[in-house]
């Protein structure tokens, strides 16, 4: 019996922290489409997200391709079909790993800093402060990160994808021999917009789960310091946990037959 | 009391936190152009009391009326509406971090009454200049000053939008005598000049003393006791003769463990 006791309040805690998640998510949506919008804001938070991710996107996305093009030739190269490299560098890139490596290091990155910024805020009585001064703390600090979040976040994938294919481009033409043109036609042959369309729409899902997730838990954080802290881990574990399930759902609305 | 009319008036005011009974039937009246001063221990709900009236925590059940106008369970609208009257100090200065001084204290004039931004750095020099502080500190990020100079700009950001009412949390709580002796004055001659009215919390004696008209009390969830300032010492009454005069012996009992 105590079991199911047990059982029962995990359930119902589940239930009410997804409520009170449902709720943020909609007040802080509504915000984001109506005025004033604080546009010096929004500005800044595209550079951090946008501008300040670059290098550290860049280069996951590199590695990735260089080494998503040697194990692909390992492995095809059992049953001759090392043709295929450059066509499963190019899909593998723009449909799954330029989005989700880009998602992961961008809920790092910006997911954590959200959440100790805007905890400390918290803890500081400075979102307090912000209601004394006719503020509304969601429409100041959360609406132009989640905003941010949503457009930057594409264009951050549209690079990775470039370097990424990029990348195993170089391995396969320097180390696997590949012919330049040749490895260049049949990246371009069996691309389709889908595949780059389905990645910036998963882009554009993943940045704004790095950011609600960064400011809800950010927004909720209690105590001091170590308040703050868990708020930081609580932000970059859940972001990356949703990323990884709307991943699976979106491919599934995209490419289920 | 003022006999100029009630500015704010609470009545049967209740707020738990789980089990945790914090105000239990607050009854409490200020006059407009009155300086009340709210004292207690700490832990003892001072906090809590402020952050109701201001609609930051919602009160389980009771009233509260500033100007008349019942504001438990009013409209978003309404309540910001309502906060434009207000001005507050917070106990840690609450400064915005990522933005200079200036900025923070101007920060109501733009972002909550939509001023130009020249105009409203003009005002924030001049807010700074009435608590002694100088236009270059303008410049500064809050992270670049003293605890001191931190309560002034706090005062200043308090002051700019010209407050119907303000609200002191501890203000010179982490202050040198010296320096809490000056922004006591401070307080009063910004209050003074604003005709503005005023509630403060605090357990320092010398603060309520100096910045209050009248006291009350608050003890286990409760206003005790409450009169001028200048009955405090003759109050009678044995929980606030053991507060001001800090004795370890007396019917208060201090939890060791909150």
């Amino acid at each position: 019996m105590n079991f199911v006791a047990a059982v029962g309040r995990v359930f119902l805690a589940f239930l009410e922290a997804t409520g009170r998640l449902a709720l943020f998510t909609g007040a802080s949506v509504a915000y984001c489409v109506t005025p004033p919008f604080y546009l010096r804001l929004i500005g800044r938070q595209m550079i951090d997200i946008g501008y300040y991710s670059l290098p550290v996107v860049g280069l996951t996305a590199t590695f990735t391709g260089m080494v998503l093009a040697l194990q692909s030739y390992t492995g095809f190269a059992r049953f001759e079909a090392e043709g295929a490299v450059a066509t499963v560098v190019v899909l593998s890139m723009t449909r799954e790993l330029g989005p989700v490596m880009a998602g992961l290091m961008v809920a790092g990155r910006i997911g954590a800093a959200m959440a100790a910024e805007i905890g400390t805020m918290r803890v500081t009585e400075q979102i307090d402060a912000l209601t004394t001064l006719s503020t509304n703390p969601l429409k100041y600090l959360v609406a132009p990160r989640l905003i941010a979040g949503l457009t930057m976040l594409p264009l951050l994938v549209v690079v990775a994808d470039i370097i990424g294919v990029f990348g195993g481009f170089v391995v396969s033409v320097s180390k696997l021999g590949f012919n330049p043109a040749a490895y260049l036609k049949s990246t371009f042959d069996y691309l389709e917009r889908i595949d780059v369309v389905s990645g910036l729409v998963k882009a554009a899902v993943f940045g704004f789960i790095v950011a609600l997730m960064g400011c809800y838990s950010g927004y909720n954080s209690k105590g001091g310091a170590q308040g703050v802290g868990s708020a930081t881990t609580t932000a970059v574990v859940s972001a990356s946990v949703l990323i990884l399930c709307f991943n699976y759902i979106i491919t599934e609305l995209f490419f289920s037959r | 009391m003022s006999d100029r009319g009630i500015k704010i008036s609470v009545r049967d005011l209740h707020k738990s936190f789980g089990s945790k009974v914090v105000l239990d039937g607050i009854n409490l009246d200020i006059g407009v152009g009155e300086s009340l001063v709210v004292i207690g221990g700490s832990g003892s709900g001072k906090s809590v009391l402020i952050k109701c009236i201001l609609g930051i925590l919602v009160p389980d059940s009771g009233s509260i009326k500033i100007d008349g106008e019942e504001t438990v369970g009013i409209s978003r609208g309404g309540r910001e509406r309502v906060l434009k009257k207000f001005g507050m100090l917070f106990q840690g200065s609450a400064l915005f971090d990522s933005l200079p001084v200036w900025e923070n204290v101007a920060f109501g004039l733009i972002q909550g009454r939509g001023m130009d931004r020249n105009e409203a750095k003009k005002i924030a020099i001049e807010k700074l200049a009435a608590v002694g502080l100088g236009p270059e500190v303008g410049e500064l990020s809050p992270a670049e000053l003293s605890g001191g100079m931190q309560k002034r700009v706090a005062l200043a950001r308090a002051i700019a939008a010209q407050p119907e009412v303000i609200f002191f949390d501890e203000p010179t709580t982490g202050l040198d005598p010296i320096m809490g002796d000056i922004i006591n004055s401070l307080i009063l001659t910004c209050v003074k000049r604003l005709g503005a009215t005023a509630l403060s919390i605090t357990h320092d004696m010398a603060s309520t003393r100096k910045i209050a008209d009248r006291v009350a009390m608050i003890y286990d969830g409760k206003i005790i006791w409450e009169g001028p300032v200048s009955k405090i010492d003759h109050s009678g009454n044995a929980y606030v003769e053991q507060f001001i005069h800090g004795k370890e012996e007396g019917p208060i009992k201090m939890a060791v463990r909150g």
